[in-house]
């Protein structure tokens, strides 16, 4: 047998090039829902300050639009390789097993394909409910504390977002740790930190995603009293 | 002894040849001692099969020690059956109890056609070996012993990784049918050594072009290998392969014709 040319071989359309690309998408967007739940956090301290960071970044357009690009580039790259990637690993078994009795696998791990096309659906949701403003009932430009907390007193579009953020978790939950494998980036002494500081952070971002629509429904977080009075003041005195 | 023997129904996948459907056919096994191996307990089948003018089972088997690579059944859907680190050969009747039924079937993956049965064409292997799960050495007298040093956690590692048997398992019990533990074994195995650093980039280059081209899946890291794999070969070999694999694919160069002699 004749040496395969080392010419012919394309590294990004082998398996593990593939498997690679999907890594680095996913530490980018991993990077991403880390920093976005950072940012809404402020949702705690009131409608000034998220209202103000949220004009912030629409300040600094070259910025947002480079993450933008960026991201979306990310997500699309993640979402053609794992396609194919998924297609690869469905044809190389024709024959299922009439039973197969999983040892290790986690149920994360095999439902990746599942919490993915999940989470997509959810983002384009997002975007149009809380961005656009296509999707939300009262949708005000520029106010993201009142956009919100008006979104969220929907409980089937809270429930919707736990669902999502749920999903999120068993994604992140296997992707985090695995990503660092297929980048070959684990050895003994660094594998035990590796997955204990991934996890904390994995389970950060849920936790803290889902205490946002939780805290909105609980009436923790909701419309400033003053300011419904104000404006209704405000229309009588005209 | 007697007393003791197993009464077992068998559900075996039996299939003619390659291109022609196959399916689980019921056997009933009574009188099976609890100190047969799993293979001697299909002998015994079979040999009742062939007094009956029936034809026997057709199961792969070799030394029949754990060491060649040979056996291997997904036995009620685990690659090798319910014991770690253990082959098929070396499983044996006594973690059976009376009355269990026990589904066999081959090891399942498109590049490994059913030839017969139980038995699969694992010639892909062959090929992703030739491909290169080697090193090149010069003939001649053999060299020094110990000449080149070898620090001996290298060494162990190696050895680790050498003792794949290349049976298969981790293809039978992914659910992708990748074949990553066993390129994983090979490329750590020779990529550890300095014997194996001439070759290494190439190497890994072209054994998973080769195992692309057979038609394996992929990994998703999973590790569903390494709990069927009777040689306890680690993940970490694969993480290994594919840091080698990054690392070739960033540093290759265009290729400066073939070495040689001259």
């Amino acid at each position: 047998m004749s040496a395969i040319p080392l010419s012919d071989i394309r590294p990004l359309g082998a398996t593990v090039g593939k498997k690679v690309l999907l890594a680095v998408t996913g530490l980018v967007m991993y990077g991403f829902v880390f920093i976005h739940m950072v940012g809404n956090l402020q949702l705690y301290a009131g409608p000034e300050k998220i209202n103000h960071y949220g004009e912030l970044l629409q300040n600094a357009k070259p910025l947002l639009w480079t993450a933008r690009i960026v991201l979306l580039a990310a997500v699309g790259i993640h979402i053609l390789l794992s396609l194919q990637l998924w297609l690869k690993n469905r044809a190389a078994r024709p024959v299922k097993y009439s039973h197969q009795d999983y040892q290790a696998a986690t149920y994360a791990s095999r439902t990746m394909i599942l919490s993915g096309p999940i989470i997509g659906f959810f983002i384009v949701y997002h975007v149009l409910h809380f961005t656009v403003g296509w999707a939300h009932p009262d949708f005000v430009k520029g106010d993201v504390f009142h956009n919100v907390v008006v979104g969220f007193q929907n409980p089937f579009v809270s429930g919707f977002y736990v669902l999502a953020m749920v999903c999120l978790g068993f994604h992140l939950y296997h992707g985090a740790y695995s990503l660092f494998q297929t980048l070959g980036l684990r050895g003994p002494t660094v594998d035990k930190r590796l997955k204990v500081v991934l996890t904390a952070i994995s389970m950060l971002i849920v936790i803290a995603n889902i205490s946002f629509p939780l805290s909105v429904l609980a009436g923790i977080v909701k419309l400033p009293a003053v300011s419904a009075p104000a404006s209704a003041s405000l229309a009588a005195g005209k | 002894m007697s007393g003791n023997d197993l009464h077992l129904t068998l559900k075996v996948w039996r299939q003619a040849g390659p291109n022609v459907p196959g399916k689980l056919v019921t056997y009933d096994a009574p009188g099976i001692s609890p100190h047969m191996s799993f293979l001697e307990m299909l002998d015994v089948v079979n040999e009742r099969l062939q007094e009956k003018g029936e034809e026997p089972i057709a199961f792969d088997h070799d030394c029949r020690e754990g060491i060649c690579g040979m056996c291997g059944l997904v036995i009620n859907g685990v690659a090798h059956g319910p014991r770690r680190a253990t082959t098929t050969c070396q499983l044996h009747m006594r973690y059976y109890k009376d009355g269990d039924t026990i589904v066999i079937e081959p090891w399942r993956a498109g590049p490994f056609p059913v030839i017969k049965d139980l038995v699969v064409d694992r010639a892909p292997f062959d090929r992703i070996i030739a491909a290169g799960g080697f090193i090149s050495v010069s003939t001649g007298n053999a060299p020094d012993g110990n000449a080149i040093p070898v620090p001996k956690s290298s060494a162990e590692l190696s050895m680790d990784a050498a003792a794949c048997i290349g049976c298969a398992a981790c293809v039978a019990a992914c659910p992708n049918a990748s074949a990553m533990l066993f390129v994983s074994a090979k490329v750590s195995h020779l990529g550890l050594l300095p014997q194996g650093q001439p070759e290494r980039k190439a190497r890994v280059l072209r054994m998973i072009a080769q195992m692309d081209a057979e038609g394996f899946g992929g990994c998703t890291n999973i590790g569903e290998c390494e709990a069927a794999c009777p040689k306890e070969i680690k993940l970490e070999n694969i993480a290994r392969l594919n840091r080698d694999y990054l690392a070739a694919a960033v540093t290759r160069r265009p290729e400066t014709g073939s070495g040689g002699a001259g």
